[in-house]
């Protein structure tokens, strides 16, 4: 369906990445935001708490992120679209409750712009150190989707589609931004509602006696009732059956919790995605996202010009992984150089996927600052030569 | 001029320094059809203290979004030009405060100082005198049209404010007119984009 023409603020702006993730999340139809403040992420919900009463949304500051992050899954089974907006410690926070949006199969999103960590570390500076946070940071097997955006317009553009991939997929969605593009300001064009695709909650069609909150009925995601609607179901944290009720044995987890994984690795091939250039003639092949992504492509310009044969792979979705493709390139390239701003986090996926076939070349950076690109220029002649 | 130019502004938390940046910044996004990036300092600056905007502008898009070292540096407070005034360019445009900023004159340099303070007291209105360097900065640098940048200003001040700022505007850019007879950057170049909605 069309977004609604309320929420999308249509034009050309100058806004920063934190204001345009705003602004996406009520294009996307984010209604409900509840969220703990802190630097560098608070512009985000300033921005919808100013432009919420419009709307009819609701924001509430809640007294810390635990309740922030389970107030979003409480109202995301009202059928309404959720999301919360952190940083660094406050995700650590989220942490039990994003394992129990998993459990539960609840669509949100949990936007985390990045500094540098751990615990408080640097407040108002650049980080990417959650990557793997984002993927693991809460106990048991699930999975997740993870978007990295390079710029406010994609921070704009990306979680409109971290929302759709949340209602798809019905799972909360990592929107991991960091600070630097979240507080840089660039132009953003916001297109008319009617160009923008939004997914609606997939409500069930069954009566309240024959519907069951887990019934997949031969696929792999569950249909949706809301609460208030006369059904009535139990949803909790606690391994279920089709019913949503406890059931305490090896034989049910196992089922459940491969189901809550294949639903993501078995639709890995639909939800990867990045972009690459320069790959015909690569023999070292520089993998990146975020802001980093930007920098390093300009060290990739630097190789270039030198003669060296260099190619460039951007992590859009940065979870799934893009396996097959990394893989692939493994076979034919020598390198792969992989700079982030923490201290060897996709490096080690990366490496994990290559499996011996080609070698991986770490460019760290703890945070507090963006790469310079001689520093990454510098490891593509060393792993060219 | 170059495909990019590299830009501090600089004052005291309170003056409205981000704001200057802000609007610069939209002026060459939005209405002049450049690529411009803005990034703001984030120290834990109070009102009062140092306080900084950079902003990157450039005919292609921007990757690397910090400055190396400005070709223009503009300065509203004397610890901003104390914090700041070595990293201008050897042949780098300074535009001053000049009551409140003391610069000394280094060789190959550009300098242009505006009592914006003063001229935004002659309006009744001490807050608008960001606004008056803003249009100051679009006088002697010549680097954005003055109708982007007019329409910058009228879209990123608090609605009912428009007709004092874009008076301030036109004070600083008068004020310009009147002293610097050279652009000291660049050709004014026509609006490539039409003003957004």
């Amino acid at each position: 369906m069309k977004a609604d023409p309320a929420g999308v603020l249509t034009g050309s702006h100058y806004l920063d990445g934190d204001v345009a993730c705003g602004e996406g999340a009520m294009a996307a139809g984010c209604r409900f935001v509840a969220g703990y403040p802190i630097t560098p992420s608070t512009e985000v919900v300033e921005r919808i708490a100013r432009r919420f009463p419009t709307l009819g949304g609701t924001f509430i500051q809640m007294e810390d992120e635990l309740a922030s992050m389970a107030a979003v899954v409480g109202a995301a089974w009202t059928g309404t679209k959720t999301m919360t907006v952190t940083s660094g410690p406050g995700f650590s926070l989220m942490m039990e409750n994003i394992g129990l949006a998993a459990m539960m199969e609840t669509p949100c999103v949990v936007v985390n712009v990045q500094r540098g960590g751990p615990s408080t570390g640097l407040p108002t500076m650049v980080g990417q150190g959650d990557v793997m946070q984002a993927r693991w940071g809460s106990h048991g097997d699930y999975e997740v989707i993870a978007l990295c955006p390079q710029s406010p317009q994609e921070a704009f553009d990306l979680t409109i589609d971290a929302f759709n991939l949340a209602e798809i997929y019905r799972l909360p969605v990592m929107f991991l931004m960091d600070e630097c593009v979240g507080h840089m300001t660039e132009k953003v064009v916001i297109p008319e509602a009617d160009a923008i695709e939004v997914e609606p909650r997939r409500l069930t069609d069954k009566s309240p006696e024959e519907f069951g909150p887990y019934q997949i009925n031969g696929g792999q995601i569950p249909e949706f009732a809301r609460a208030g609607d006369g059904y009535r179901f139990h949803t909790t944290g606690l391994t279920h059956d089709e019913r949503g009720y406890p059931v305490m044995n090896a034989e049910c987890h196992d089922a459940s919790v491969r189901r809550l994984v294949g639903k993501i690795r078995d639709n890995a091939d639909s939800i990867v995605r990045f972009e690459e250039e320069g790959m015909d003639d690569a023999e070292v092949v520089v993998v990146s996202f975020g802001i980093t992504a930007r920098v390093a492509r300009l060290a990739v310009e630097e190789a270039r010009s030198r003669g060296i044969r260099v190619g460039f792979l951007r992590l859009v979705v940065i979870w799934p992984f893009p396996e097959k493709r990394i893989r692939e390139l493994a076979g034919s390239v020598a390198a792969f150089v992989v700079p982030e701003i923490n201290l060897g986090q996709i490096a080690l996926e990366v490496e994990r996927v290559a499996a011996g076939q080609a070698v991986t070349w770490p460019v760290n950076h703890a945070g507090g600052a963006v790469h310079d690109p001689d520093a990454i220029t510098e490891i593509i002649v060393k792993a060219a030569s | 001029m170059s495909s990019k130019v590299e830009i501090r502004i600089t004052g005291f938390g309170g003056q409205g320094v981000v704001l200057a940046g802000h609007i610069i910044g939209c002026a060459c996004a939005i209405h002049a059809g450049r690529h411009a990036t803005m990034i703001q300092s984030f120290g834990p600056e109070a009102r009062g203290s140092a306080c900084s905007a950079t902003l990157v502008i450039s005919e292609s898009e921007v990757l690397y979004p910090y400055l190396r070292r400005p070709d223009i540096f503009v300065v509203m407070s004397g610890e901003g030009y104390e914090k700041y005034g070595q990293e201008l360019k050897k042949d780098g445009t300074l535009v001053f405060e000049q009551d409140l900023v003391h610069p000394t004159t280094v060789e190959g340099q550009r300098a242009f100082g505006v009592p914006s303070t003063r001229l935004a007291e002659s309006l009744g209105k001490t807050i608008v005198q960001n606004i008056v360097m803003v249009g100051f900065f679009t006088g002697v640098t010549q680097l954005v049209p003055d109708e982007a940048m007019r329409a910058a200003v009228r879209g990123s001040v608090p609605a009912g404010t428009e007709d004092l700022n874009l008076e301030a505007f036109d004070k600083g850019l008068e004020y310009a007119r009147k002293s610097v007879s050279q652009p000291a950057v660049g050709v004014a170049r026509p609006i490539l984009e039409e003003v957004s909605p």
